[in-house]
């Protein structure tokens, strides 16, 4: 991602003075798929992770990637015997692959959370569930991120 | 040319080219809020008020309308009273005639001369957290109610400045708002569906800026858009396209504080 | 100034599951952004959100900067016995930030 600037830009900053602090998102490296599969590796460790169990909720088109809703659940009867520890949200391409962990224990009653997250491009978010008998299930989805048609700085 | 200039070009091209698009303005029956335009998570947002992030805006406003400052120690409410009358009904009239400066203020800048003038205060600045928190509340007060900006003689001619430079070709790009907005609202501009440019919800909650804005801000975000120089915040221009934009709504619902990508 | 916005129903029957609604300013700065003259924005996030209820977690999050500005969070509990739900929020810079409600559960 090109980030110029150019002698407009730098007097339209001057003579905005603090103003609203003007910013440009300039991405940097971007995290990989393979950042995102060691992300996950320090969450599971040797443990297979199946896919199943784990339901993502997101939009398929989102209007803006600075706010996109998120729902993650996990079928369970939440008891004291069976229950869901935690579910773990990954991005393959955000500049770092973790954005939330979510820590339930019996007294939930439901293994299920919404929230809004970030996305810098279009990719594909993962959840990681992690249940009381120690295994691990996951789901995907994908979502496309546009940019603002007119963005505010030049 | 930078890569969204050239995407901004191609998109209003293919958009022009693709058919005969009614030029002029929008029919009272045709006219709908942005909140139309918008997917069902983000009006869910809008429609929540316990997730509504523009909410947080207002109940800061509400501390604010309480707390006494300025060398006369008067909070709002201390003239005011409960804002669910007093300000019932102020936001749908805004921006309004001013008689001692003989010409129309928007609600930011008549929050600014009650703090200078009756609090004794100083101003609080353009986008500001707390003007902004301040205007909500306000605003909030006439959701529901229709926008209700009449033209009188002492309006007039700044309405006129307004309608012109709603329809006026301007900037690098050399667009008009009318381009976009009476011509080409419902169709797809880069990733985004074009509003009708109508300011029902304003403080709005952009999802771009990922805080509370302005319209004022908002037009200044379109004039760096169409590559015009935009101008100050509080410029008479700027309230005299307010003026104009809120009299085209006239009678649509305020939705203040509403969400928007 | 912190401000949040809860929403706990009021009044809860006994093993109810309840949805808890959260709420709270803040503009979960990401550390990525640069201002227009190159300055790196530093990161200031909210790092980690709790909830007890009557002194006993019951649900907590790990937040990263992915997380979007204004930190929404929706998650369920078990309405066992009237009394207090706690949520507290902290994070970079010192943040520190609580909020309560009140249920009765018959």
């Amino acid at each position: 991602m090109n980030r110029e600037t150019s002698r407009r830009t730098f007097l339209q900053a001057a003579a905005a003075g603090l103003g609203l602090g003007a910013v440009v998102t300039v991405a940097p490296a971007h995290a990989t798929p393979e950042a995102m599969q060691d992300a996950i590796r320090k969450v599971v460790g040797s443990s297979r992770v199946s896919k199943g169990r784990v339901k993502l909720e997101l939009p398929p088109l989102s209007e803006n990637g600075n706010t996109v809703p998120l729902t993650v659940s996990v079928e369970s009867p939440m008891t004291p015997a069976d229950h869901v520890r935690a579910i773990h949200v990954f991005t393959e391409l955000n500049p770092q692959p973790d954005v939330v962990s979510f820590r339930f224990g019996p007294r939930a009653g439901l293994a299920r959370v919404s929230t809004r997250i970030r996305l810098a491009n279009t990719q594909t978010v993962t959840a990681i569930g992690e249940l009381s008998d120690g295994s691990f299930w996951s789901a995907s989805a994908a979502v496309v991120v546009t940019l603002a048609a007119c963005l505010e700085d030049a | 040319m930078s890569g969204s200039v050239a995407r901004l070009l191609t998109a209003l091209a293919l958009a022009l080219l693709a058919g005969t698009a009614p030029a002029g303005e929008i029919p009272t029956a045709e006219r709908r809020s942005g909140y139309d335009f918008m997917s069902r998570e983000t009006r869910t947002m809008q429609d929540d008020d316990t997730a509504n992030p523009g909410m947080l805006g207002v109940l800061d406003g509400g501390a604010l309308w309480a707390r006494k400052t300025g060398a006369a120690g008067r909070a709002c409410a201390d003239c005011h009273g409960d804002e669910r009358a007093s300000m019932k009904g102020v936001a749908a009239r805004y921006p309004a005639f001013d008689t001692t400066l003989k010409r129309p203020v928007n609600l930011e800048q008549r929050i600014n001369l009650c703090r200078t003038e009756r609090q004794r205060a100083p101003a609080l600045a353009y986008e500001s957290r707390e003007l902004l928190a301040l205007t909500a509340y306000v605003a909030r007060q006439s959701r529901g109610l229709p926008i209700d900006i009449a033209a009188d003689t002492r309006t007039q001619p700044f309405l006129d400045n307004g309608r012109a430079a709603f329809y006026r070709r301007q900037g690098q790009l050399n667009l008009a708002c009318s381009q976009c907005h009476d011509d080409n609202w419902g169709k797809r501009l880069a990733g985004n569906t074009i509003p009708q440019a109508h300011p029902t919800g304003y403080p709005v909650y952009r999802l771009e800026w990922q805080s509370l804005g302005s319209l004022q801000r908002r037009l200044r975000n379109c004039l760096v858009g169409i590559r015009a120089e935009p101008y100050e915040y509080g410029a008479p221009e700027l309230v005299e396209l307010e003026l104009f934009l809120m009299w085209r709504a006239r009678g649509m619902a305020i939705e203040t504080p509403g969400v928007r990508p | 100034m912190a401000s949040a916005l809860v929403n706990v129903p009021p009044r809860a029957r006994r093993g109810e599951i309840i949805e808890i609604k959260t709420l709270i300013s803040h503009p979960m700065e990401t550390g990525y952004r640069r201002s227009q003259l190159g300055a790196a924005i530093p990161r200031d996030i909210i790092r980690l959100f709790v909830c007890t209820y009557n002194g006993t977690e019951v649900f907590r999050a790990e937040l990263h900067p992915a997380i979007a500005a204004n930190p929404f969070l929706v998650f369920s509990t078990v309405a066992t016995e009237s009394g207090t739900i706690a949520f507290q929020w902290t994070g970079d810079n010192g943040f520190s930030a609580t909020e309560s409600a009140a249920i009765t559960v018959d």
